[in-house]
């Protein structure tokens, strides 16, 4: 299946977000994961399904500021 | 309140845009802004806001120069090295434009002055470089209902995003909370480049002053994301989350805390995801 991962169209096996996750090798905990602009909550990540076409944002924690 | 004729001749290019003209100056010195943090991102938001007029900058920072954040801090110059940081900043907003009045707290952004200092305020710049501050302020925003102008940066890459409380996604709709302690290095450990905290805070001041003139379309659910290796700009679309445990519809925070500061230790290479 297509699915846009940070803007970029990537062809991935069938599979739930943290599934996609693994394989792009991020620690769950690092990111906050959108789905079609929708949050996903963290508990959620196994039982969300990714689907042909969608649209993932892994966003990372970035806590700099001085 | 008018302006004198150096005022005018020093807001002119402002005044003769239609977007801002006298009325838009006006309100731009009559705005008051509060900056938490007088480092990387709090100084080219204070440097611009002074520039610009701003009537009242707040600034809150409880460390001294040092010798390492000249590299970024632009706020602060060599001779500074030791002094507060809040009062090297005075100076500095103080030689750009006489009009700015500065209040300076010598002290930490905590949960228990966070909302007396910030109530005076029109609006909140997050200029701090840890997660549980960044949490603090952005609750601190929603329960005195501030506009609060999220950044953050790290190595080459900055964020930034407007929060108007109760109307666009908070940072908690999206982030939740810290990640777990050692996970996330900060800027003191893993590097920034300097000038990325200048891109980051320039779009800040430019979010606070949009806010203030009521004018474009501000930078509310959207994320914008910075990477300067690549020179790019992405855009992440987003929303207010139902489930978020402060501003969502079922909320669990009804008054400031403080997360646990992290303990500083940089996160296992190999676990660095896609870029």
């Amino acid at each position: 299946m297509q699915v846009t991962i940070n803007g970029k169209s990537e062809d991935l096996q069938a599979g739930n977000v943290m599934e996609v996750l693994k394989h792009k090798e991020v620690d769950p905990h690092m990111v906050a994961v959108e789905l079609n602009t929708q949050i996903v909550e963290r508990d959620q990540l196994e039982a969300t399904q990714v689907k042909d076409g969608d649209k993932l944002e892994f966003l990372f924690f970035m806590g700099g500021g001085r | 309140m008018s302006f004198t004729e150096d005022q005018i001749t020093r807001y002119s290019r402002h005044i003769l845009l239609p977007e801002v003209g006298g009325k838009g100056q006006k309100k731009i010195s009559q705005a008051k802004v509060f900056v938490v943090g007088a480092g990387g991102l709090g100084s080219p938001v204070a440097l611009y806001l002074a520039a610009a007029g701003i009537g009242t900058i707040g600034l809150i920072d409880s460390d001294v120069v040092d010798m390492s954040n000249l590299q970024r801090q632009v706020l602060h110059h060599t001779p500074d090295v030791g002094r507060s940081k809040v009062l090297s900043a005075k100076a500095k907003i103080q030689a750009i434009n006489p009009d700015v009045k500065v209040e300076t707290h010598e002290a930490r952004f905590t949960a228990e002055n966070a909302l007396e200092l910030i109530t005076p305020y029109d609006i909140v710049i997050d200029g701090v470089d840890n997660f549980p501050a960044k949490f603090l302020i952005n609750d601190a925003c929603y329960f005195a209902d501030k506009p609060l102008v999220h950044g953050g940066i790290l190595r080459f890459e900055g964020r930034v995003f407007s929060i108007i409380p109760k109307k666009s996604a908070c940072y908690r709709c999206i982030f939740k909370e810290p990640p777990p302690p050692g996970l996330v290095p900060s800027c003191q450990e893993a590097g920034i480049i300097g000038v990325v905290a200048g891109i980051i805070g320039t779009i800040q001041a430019t979010e606070a002053l949009k806010i203030i003139l009521g004018i474009g379309q501000p930078l509310t659910d959207r994320i914008l994301d910075f990477d300067a290796q690549k020179t790019a700009f992405r855009e992440i679309k987003t929303k207010r989350n139902p489930k978020c445990k402060l501003c969502g519809d079922n909320p669990e925070i009804t008054k400031l805390f403080e997360h646990e500061q992290e303990v500083c230790q940089l996160r296992t290479p190999g676990t660095v995801g896609v870029t």
